[in-house]
């Protein structure tokens, strides 16, 4: 277990590594970089310019110092970086968590159901529904939804807010808040659920399919039990622990669509942040977003490798 | 079948697309259309934030969106297979370290790395296309060092090895023709990822913004506030078009997939 | 008491080149106490056979005939009879293979499983039933907490072994249980296998029944009180043990008899073994008597017609144009 998560430490080390060389080492001015379309105080060019004269290794070591360092400035909004990332992370957390757990609960049912009678019905009906959303642009989703439910279109009244996490001058800490923050959480929550759980659900069936190829459920069956029991005790048991563990590994995937559909839905979490950023380009709050995100898949595949040790027993021992 | 129809379909559109559509029909100047105008006689699709024909743009962007999609997959495939092969066929040192290399770009979120890339090089289509085949080719890469492994367990390579046939023989004679058939799948289905990878990068403005590639046009459809006034027409057609695409190329590499390997089959 | 019959019992497949035959017109009984050997190789139809004693058989097979389980049909039988009888009434011993057991879930908890679904017993009593069973077998009882990888292939088989007689069923059906073991491993787990045969009474007429499955004639020579001898889905001899084992009438089971070399016989070393060609493809069967391509004795005759499974000497019964005459 050690050597995992020295392994998950050196990947990050890279990160931090790939976030400091990246934007130093490309030819041309990179105060030109900094100051992209912005215009900038010349007071901070001028500090800006002196330190990044000086030697590579020395701006690398004050870096690595600590790459938390609160006192580098967005370009753009002029406060700490990480500061404004620590505003931005609860919403995010608030959508991805409750989109990833619907998906999931969802997406397995669906797997389970079309796995254990591959080639009938649900199956057929199923496999192309969500082949179909696995093959669409989350934020195009996001858009249409808008358009039918927000605004309405082809006869459906739009009964969804357009965008943010609330209303403005509603106060959020109280539970009316709470149900307003709910009601604008529906349709970019109902866009995330959507994509996921078409990974999902994939996963899920072709894991039980190879599943029900196993001699231990004839054995099960030659017990005298149900089918539905054969399934639920015996198939899903093995199957589900392959799936878990794609689920936690997908999360890069779930980052993405979490950046775009934020953006269509004006939702103010990290995702918008990032859309935000890049119209400057506001390049310290990108380096630190990426390493954000970065440090964030990180720990959920380590996590994944780990809940693999504690969930099978064959690896246990 | 299916895939292959509605590939075919798209790919002409491609093709034609030059011939078929004046250059005056992107060119903003000269719309004739009203704003954001519904589907018409005149304008099967509607009209966009300029007043162009969002039919004859759409077109134009199957050129554009086929065209990144390809040559992305080209690089990633190349830089994949190169590095799958000889991260499975050289031993010590050097394969760990390609290994970690492929571990790494597959840990890193594709879209934050995509972003930093692609702001560092700059808006055009050309560093479009190499940022997403740079991002790309690990999974690829995987696949083919774990099929690697498997070819060069093989008694005939040990022969061939024992007769003296160097490294760059081994690979190039005799892994890379038993690894192809899996290659030529994975493109397939990598064409796909590519091509959501080129919609949503450009939807983010990190392409060239006057070309219209269907990613553009649902970004220019967002930020000219197609949503708020609920122009379905604008948003709909590009995203269907993607969706198509996708589905058609996945189809079509899940097809092929099963007949390489049957046991892989989903 | 006769605890199984089959009768004209035939199993077709589906399969994309049409039905293929796997089992054509099996009749075969097993008495109370007695222990029946099926001896063949790979794709001659005993395990097909086995499979429908429990009607175990995947929905691509086409069944005609009857088995008769204690009397009763078990192919027409209601579904929520046949889940009743399963396992409580004839059960499987499988061969232990790693993948022949549920890999996430304890030993103790499988064994008791059956026992569970079959009858209503107490918690506790479950437990020491599950203790009892892996004693029997030879186990230590503290295996239960065990997981299926934790253990050998030996021991996976007496777990098998063990799983079988939960529910004290009238019938072991023993499917290849020495395959994939050590030949010092095999030898105990036979000698175990038949112990609790003989000495499991159960049933107002007399002991378990048991019918071994194996290509071994050798195993099935020392074990075995009958033996059915199978070839392309049909029996084409059967008999007492040792009598088959030791002069075989069949040239089949001549065959397969020589291919195991007694140790201490001279003769046997010099004596031509082996038999040219392989064993039909079911969906592709010789005209006539399906041996005749191999045979070492097929005159014409045996192209034309199939002969029948009849008695050629005292209890003995062989399906030979040449051994008949």
């Amino acid at each position: 277990m050690g050597s995992k998560v020295l392994r998950a430490f050196i990947t990050l080390a890279f990160v931090v590594m790939f976030n400091f060389f990246l934007f130093r080492m490309l030819p041309g001015d990179p105060i030109g970089l900094y100051a992209r379309g912005r215009n900038q105080d010349p007071e901070q060019l001028v500090e800006l310019r002196r330190a990044l004269n000086k030697p590579l290794l020395e701006q690398f070591i004050t870096y690595l110092r600590n790459p938390f360092d609160s006192t580098i400035d967005s370009t753009r909004f002029s406060r700490p970086v990480w500061e404004m990332i620590g505003e931005r992370v609860w919403p995010t957390l608030l959508l991805l968590g409750t989109a990833i757990l619907l998906a999931s609960l969802i997406g397995i049912w669906i797997g389970i159901r079309a796995g254990w009678k591959p080639g009938g019905r649900f199956d057929r009906m199923s496999t192309g529904t969500t082949l179909i959303l696995y093959s669409m642009p989350e934020f195009w989703l996001g858009m249409m939804l808008l358009i039918v439910f927000s605004v309405g279109a082809f006869g459906i009244p739009g009964m969804f807010p357009v965008g943010g996490i609330s209303s403005p001058g509603v106060d959020t800490s109280g539970p009316m808040g709470w149900l307003n923050v709910l009601w604008h959480l529906v349709l970019p929550c109902t866009t995330l659920v959507l994509i996921y759980l078409a990974d999902y659900a994939l996963v899920m069936r072709a894991s039980l399919i190879d599943e029900r190829k196993q001699e231990y459920l004839t054995l099960a069956r030659a017990k005298g039990l149900r089918d539905t029991m054969v399934r639920k005790r015996h198939a899903v048991p093995n199957a589900l622990l392959p799936t878990v563990t794609l689920i936690f590994l997908s999360l890069g995937f779930v980052v993405t669509g979490a950046i775009t559909v934020e953006t269509v839905f004006s939702w103010p979490g990290l995702g918008l942040l990032t859309y935000e950023a890049l119209r400057g380009p506001d390049i310290p709050l990108l380096q630190a977003i990426f390493l954000m995100f970065s440090i964030a898949v990180i720990v959920a595949n380590l996590i994944a490798e780990l809940l693999y040790v504690v969930f099978d027993p064959r690896v246990r021992s | 079948m299916t895939g292959v129809v509605i590939l075919a379909i798209f790919i002409a559109t491609a093709i034609l697309a030059p011939i078929l559509i004046p250059d005056a029909a992107l060119d903003v100047t000269k719309a004739d259309g009203g704003r954001f105008e519904g589907p018409s006689f005149s304008y099967p699709l509607g009209t966009d934030e300029s007043g162009r024909s969002i039919l004859l743009l759409l077109a134009w962007g199957t050129r554009i969106s086929l065209t990144v999609g390809i040559a992305a997959t080209i690089i990633s495939m190349v830089l994949g297979t190169a590095f799958g092969i000889a991260a499975g066929h050289f031993r010590g040192a050097g394969s760990h370290a390609l290994v970690g290399v492929t571990d790494w770009f597959l840990v890193i979120p594709f879209l934050p790395l995509a972003i930093v890339l692609a702001t560092v090089l700059g808006p055009s289509t050309t560093n479009l296309i190499i940022v997403i085949g740079i991002t790309s080719w690990a999974g690829t890469a995987r696949l083919i060092r774990a099929q690697t492994l498997s070819i060069e367990g093989r008694p005939y390579l040990e022969r061939s090895k024992a007769l003296g046939a160097g490294n760059w023989y081994q690979m190039s004679r005799h892994v890379l023709p038993n690894v192809f058939p899996l290659v030529l799948a994975n493109t397939t289905l990598t064409v796909a990822i590519v091509i959501l990878s080129e919609t949503t990068l450009s939807f983010l403005g990190l392409g060239d913004p006057q070309a219209p590639s269907w990613g553009a046009l649902l970004d220019r459809a967002f930020s000219s506030g197609a949503v708020s006034r609920g122009a379905w027409w604008y948003v709909l057609p590009p995203g269907i078009c993607v969706v198509l695409v996708v589905l058609a190329f996945t189809l079509v590499g899940r097809a092929m997939e099963r007949i390489v390997d049957p046991r892989r089959a989903s | 008491m006769t605890l199984l019959q089959f009768r004209d019992l035939s199993v077709d497949y589906t399969s994309n080149d049409g039905m293929v035959p796997a089992v054509r017109g099996v009749t075969l009984g097993v008495e109370a106490g007695e222990t029946l050997g099926i001896a063949g190789e790979s794709g001659c139809g005993k395990t097909t056979l086995a499979s429908t004693v429990l009607r175990l058989l995947p929905d691509t097979a086409q069944v005609r005939g009857e088995v008769l389980l204690d009397d009763v049909d078990i192919l027409t039988m209601k579904w929520g009879r046949l889940r009743a009888v399963r396992w409580s009434q004839a059960a499987i011993v499988f061969q232990g293979a790693l993948h022949a057991l549920n890999p996430v879930q304890r030993i103790g908890d499988q064994i008791a499983e059956p026992i569970r679904l079959h009858q209503s017993v107490a918690e506790k009593q479950i437990n020491s039933r599950v203790d009892e069973l892996l004693t029997q077998v030879g186990l230590p009882a503290s295996r239960a907490k065990s997981y299926p990888h934790q253990l050998s292939g030996g021991q996976r088989q007496r777990v098998m072994i063990a799983m079988a007689l939960a529910c004290k069923p009238a019938l072991i059906i023993a499917d290849e249980p020495t395959t994939a073991l050590d030949v010092m491993v095999q030898a105990q787990v036979l000698d175990l296998l038949t112990g609790l045969v003989r000495d499991l009474g159960t049933g107002p007429a007399g002991g378990m029944g048991m019918i071994l499955i194996s290509h071994d004639l050798g195993v099935l020579g020392t074990t075995c009180d009958r033996i059915a001898v199978m070839y392309a889905g049909q029996v084409i001899e059967s008999g007492p043990a040792l009598e088959i084992f030791d002069n075989p009438k069949h040239p089949y089971t001549r065959a397969l008899a020589a291919a195991f070399p007694r140790i201490g016989d001279p003769a046997a070393r010099y004596a031509p073994t082996g038999l040219p060609g392989d064993p039909p493809f079911p969906g592709d069967l010789p005209t006539g008597c399906a041996f005749h391509p191999r045979c070492p004795i097929a005159v014409p005759a045996c192209k034309l017609g199939a002969p029948a499974l009849v008695e050629v000497a005292p209890s003995r019964m062989a399906a030979c144009f040449e051994v008949e005459s």
